[in-house]
């Protein structure tokens, strides 16, 4: 799992109403270098959360991303040295083994080999 | 790439090894898939650079075809172990990277508007009636700019009527009509292999 689907993944439990961003507790983290799309990734930055972005990261074991989400002007500049940071935490990291876990309750989801088992119980639908 | 040779590609992947019939898990051919995906880029650039979701991804087909045409990112969800592991070996085999989630798309809700484009296989729901609606209203909500889906041609108006009044789209429109080659994999099946007609859909969802 990377953090672009990471991102979107909420809690689903029946009367959680924060159940997002999902904390990240990561035992095994891979990374594998994908094609660096500028285009992509300033069209993504527009539509994600920054907040789950770092944090994720973070949990990850990287701290690379400014805390605060950067203006405009620094996705437009030359320099794509904030792109290039984009790029790997939203579709380089894969957290391989671990958990994802709910904000509100604490449930933890599963994560193994890369695949984040989000089913739930008969009691929390 | 050619659609020959992108069909060729997906012909070659691991399908179902022990399918389930409650889940109606039918592999989605590499004719149809490539077909659906081919069309989705080349007539319409709805997988290229793009976001894509694979719902009820089964072994991975459409997730692969839609990888293999350069989506930016693919995510494949499905509720059913097994299928999720085929799908693994499958990306790994085409050495595309996919991510996979297990969860029951019908419970699903995904934040925000990062997915562009929905592709899917829905159950056609003869088994569990009403679960292709319940795919397609989960899909709808999650797609920002299309949804291609896979229905029975036999329920074509009700699906017209029902994505545009209740599943916020602002067109449903049929691409093309395809005969779905449903092999003999289940032992209610009485005959060696049949097929059924099916329509190829592209749903736009209405901006919020």
């Amino acid at each position: 799992m990377r953090l672009i689907t990471h991102n979107m993944l909420s809690c689903n439990i029946k009367g959680v109403t924060n159940g997002f961003p999902l904390k990240i507790e990561s035992v095994t983290v891979v990374e594998k270098e994908v094609d660096f799309n500028p285009d992509f990734l300033r069209h993504m930055f527009a539509k994600i959360e920054w907040k789950a972005l770092v944090e994720g990261a973070r949990s990850m074991g990287y701290e690379e991303l400014p805390e605060d989400s950067p203006d405009a002007s620094e996705l437009e500049s030359d320099d794509e040295t904030f792109l290039r940071k984009l790029h790997h935490a939203l579709l380089e990291l894969h957290l391989e083994e671990g958990a994802l876990v709910c904000p509100e309750t604490g449930r933890k989801f599963p994560v193994n080999k890369g695949i984040p088992n989000m089913l739930l119980h008969e009691d929390e639908v | 790439m050619k659609l020959k040779q992108l069909e060729g590609l997906l012909g070659d992947l691991e399908q179902f090894s022990n399918p389930k019939v409650e889940l109606e898990q039918y592999p989605t051919g590499p004719h149809i898939a490539s077909r659906m995906l081919f069309t989705a880029e080349n007539s319409y650039g709805d997988i290229t650079d793009k976001v894509v979701a694979d719902f009820g991804c089964g072994c991975g087909t459409l997730s692969a075809a839609a990888a293999l045409l350069d989506a930016a990112c693919v995510i494949g969800y499905d509720i059913d172990t097994e299928s999720l592991e085929t799908a693994t070996l499958n990306a790994e085999e085409l050495e595309v990277e996919i991510d996979f989630v297990q969860c029951d798309i019908t419970k699903l809700q995904l934040k925000g508007k990062i997915v562009d484009t929905v592709v899917m296989n829905p159950p056609f729901g003869t088994r569990k009636k009403g679960a292709d609606m319940e795919f397609l209203s989960a899909a709808m909500k999650v797609a920002s700019q299309a949804v291609y889906s896979l229905h029975k041609t036999s329920t074509r108006e009700h699906i017209k009527r029902a994505a545009l009044r209740d599943f916020n789209a602002k067109s449903a429109e049929v691409l093309c009509e395809l005969r779905y080659d449903v092999p003999k994999l289940y032992k209610f099946h009485k005959r060696k292999e049949v097929d059924i007609a099916v329509d190829l859909w592209r749903f736009v969802p209405k901006q919020n």
